[in-house]
């Protein structure tokens, strides 16, 4: 039965020529190959704690052991102010989208030199590889929410009307941390000093990040360029959707997001158009 | 008939010193210098001339100007020696690279096997292997269910579907690999040698796959150096000579033609500079050559005589724990053996550490050893743990005269690929 559908089936046809110009996006190729999206996520869930003692723990521990690191420094010794707020959910409600960012940013960039072989035998269209790797930071993040969730039974605090918001700032968390990882991690099939600035990267962009104190520190003047960091719009956003600041979204939201989405498109045109050299550069 | 593939003018160039190897092990002063010039490669980037523009404009083409049709339903052979741009053909057609010139149209799913296991993960157990490598290989999810079992059942590994394969042994790994990629199912096939790998009762199940997979209609492109293969399961081939097609014929006739003249057929091979690949740096083959018990360069050699085999090459920097080796194998891909220049230990402590300059390995191999026919001689220059510098499989093959050798008095041809005189006692004991 299955084989007299298959002969009826007109196959479809390719044509292989040298691209010129900019590629287009091909997103429809993308959508073809969902299947692959979905399981390289499940491999690398699978693959990620594998021969750990601790397990999956690992995705509490690290945000939870930053917290306590950042109350007792930040908190008791430098007694940074937090809007009235406990210090350790001030910090971990920020820790969770940054963690989330960090991690998407750091497997995202080295995905496609850590799967090399893929990427020199088979066909697929590449963008499968750090968009995989920045989805499957997500499990991470739900995980490390419940932690969350104890916190807040724990402080009382209770989250304002504006929770429904939380998955829009996580959207530009992923569309923030895609956008510069198309970049990376195509520059890194080249050069391999990604691999060396990526470190410094991050932690430069913690520093102009309002993880470990409050977005008020930075005076009224500065706060259109404090702005064109997308992830500083998205801390605010989780503090004031989920612990009721008055750190919401404002006009400089909307630099906040262009500058992701200028990220994203720049990106994806810059992707596609090297992609066809990974395969020889690699 | 239709055709399934069509290729015209298709052109591929490569550049040649784009990937710059820099470091060298352990060698801390090629750090410092490398540090300090730092300043002068920025500026070069910034300047957009990045880092292949200053060191090696120069670029090969891999293939030339190759056009050629497959109808569909047809198995189509590939064959030429390494380097001749078979792998980049297939590359492209598999669409894991694209052309620099030319066109390709390809009616169909093409299903390209250019290795098998792509994607294996070692954690992984070999249940969730065959799901992650079949939707690699661009199975769909509802496809790799249906012929699970299937699967399974021609891996032979059933009773470890579940253990991760880092435990499997390297046979067990690859049947379920090669498993996986038998039950893709698309119009067009194109398949690498990878059947080269694994024992040969495992190769000889690979085939009778690749037959079945020929007699349901399907379009096969066929790489292979083992010949007995291209023979059995393709009607037609094409031989490849330096990124160019220079024959199409039957595949007896391909074979034969590639046998006899493809190959080197001097007794010597002289690698141009354009061929070393700037990776093998600072090692630099010169030549391989062949020569009877005189010193003469032949391209046969008598079995009942000593054959001297000799590599020249040269080192632009001191090499430690190098070792410079051959491969001996049978034209069917075969291994007679493999040795080294620095097998002996007191060589190998002798020649720790090669300075630079000009050197030749060089060693006999005693009359009586070759069975009559044709061999292959590959080279290798390692250090071993540390890196590989050159490799090639297939540098250079020759014949061997078997008259005079043991046994020649019966015209039956000998088995085997030594032909050794064994010192025979004869007894009478009642």
């Amino acid at each position: 039965m299955a084989k007299s559908i298959e002969l009826v089936r007109q196959p479809e046809t390719i044509f292989i020529k040298p691209s010129t110009g900019l590629a287009a996006l091909n997103l429809r190729d993308l959508w073809t190959y969902r299947e692959l999206i979905y399981f390289m996520i499940w491999r690398d869930i699978k693959v990620r704690y594998k021969q750990t003692m601790l397990g999956a723990a690992w995705a509490i521990i690290q945000p939870v052991l930053t917290m306590l690191v950042f109350t007792f420094i930040f908190g008791k010794v430098a007694k940074l102010p937090t809007d009235g707020i406990p210090y350790p959910i001030f910090s971990y409600t920020a820790l969770l989208p940054w963690g989330l960012f960090t991690t998407a940013l750091n497997t995202a960039s080295r995905s496609l030199t850590s799967n090399q072989n893929m990427v020199t035998k088979t066909y697929f269209p590449r963008l499968v590889l750090p968009l995989a790797s920045v989805l499957g930071g997500l499990v991470d993040f739900v995980i490390a929410f419940a932690i969350l969730i104890v916190l807040m039974i724990y402080y009382k605090v209770t989250p304002t009307a504006a929770i429904w918001t939380l998955p829009l700032f996580l959207l530009l968390t992923v569309i923030t941390a895609l956008g510069v990882a198309l970049w990376l991690s195509a520059i890194n099939v080249q050069y391999r000093d990604v691999n060396y600035v990526l470190p410094f990267l991050t932690q430069f962009w913690l520093f102009i990040t309002p993880v470990a104190y409050s977005a008020k520190l930075v005076s009224e003047k500065w706060s259109i360029v404090y702005s064109i960091n997308p992830m500083a719009g998205v801390v605010n956003g989780f503090r004031w959707a989920l612990l009721g600041t008055d750190t919401g979204p404002n006009l400089n939201m909307i630099v906040s997001i262009c500058v992701a989405l200028l990220f994203l498109i720049s990106g994806l045109f810059y992707f596609r158009s090297m992609e066809k050299t990974f395969a020889d550069t690699i | 008939m239709t055709a399934a593939i069509r290729v015209n003018r298709l052109g591929k160039r490569y550049r040649i010193g784009a990937a710059q190897t820099k470091f060298r092990y352990g060698m801390f002063r090629e750090l410092l210098v490398d540090v300090a010039m730092t300043p002068v490669r920025l500026t070069q980037m910034l300047a957009g001339k990045g880092m292949r523009g200053s060191s090696a404009t120069a670029s090969i083409w891999a293939l030339k100007d190759i056009s050629f049709d497959v109808e569909e339903g047809k198995v189509l052979g590939i064959v030429g020696r390494n380097g001749a741009g078979k792998s980049t053909l297939l590359k492209i057609l598999s669409r894991v690279t694209e052309p620099t010139e030319g066109t390709v149209t390809v009616r169909g799913r093409v299903g390209s096997l250019l290795e098998v296991g792509t994607g294996f993960h070692p954690e992984l157990t070999g249940r969730e292997n065959i799901f992650l490598n079949g939707a690699i290989l661009g199975m769909k999810r509802a496809e790799i269910e249906k012929k699970f079992d299937e699967i399974v059942d021609f891996s032979e590994v059933s009773q470890f579907i579940d253990t991760p394969v880092k435990r499997y042994s390297s046979g067990m790994y690859l049947r379920l690999a090669f498993a996986v990629a038998a039950h893709l199912e698309p119009e067009i096939l194109v398949v690498d040698e990878v059947l080269a790998v694994g024992d040969a009762e495992f190769q000889k199940k690979c085939l009778g796959k690749m037959g079945d997979v020929a007699q349901q209609g399907r379009t096969v492109l066929f790489v292979s150096h083992n010949m007995s293969a291209i023979l059995r399961l393709t009607q037609e081939a094409i031989v490849l000579k330096k990124g160019q097609l220079i024959k199409r014929a039957p595949s007896q006739e391909a074979v034969d033609f590639y046998l006899s003249s493809g190959q080197a057929e001097t007794g010597e091979r002289v690698w141009e500079p354009d061929e070393v690949p700037a990776s093998a740096a600072p090692f630099k083959p010169i030549a391989l050559r062949l020569k009877d018990k005189t010193g003469k360069i032949v391209d046969t050699v008598r079995s009942v005589e000593p054959t001297t085999l000799e590599w020249e090459y040269q080192l632009d920097a001191p090499l430690t724990g190098l070792r410079v080796g051959l491969y001996l194998s049978t034209m069917r891909g075969e291994y007679i053996f493999t040795a080294f220049d620095t097998d002996d230990a007191k060589q190998y402590e002798q020649f720790g550490t090669r300075k630079a300059g000009r050197y030749v390995s060089r060693c006999t191999i005693p009359a009586d050893f070759f069975n009559e026919g044709r061999y292959s001689l590959g080279v290798n220059a390692s250090s071993f743990g540390v890196r590989r510098y050159f490799m090639d499989e297939n540098a250079l093959s020759f014949n061997v005269d078997a008259s005079g050798a043991p046994g020649m008095q019966w015209p039956e041809p000998r088995q085997g690929p030594v032909r050794p005189r064994l010192d025979w006692k004869i007894e009478k004991i009642d």
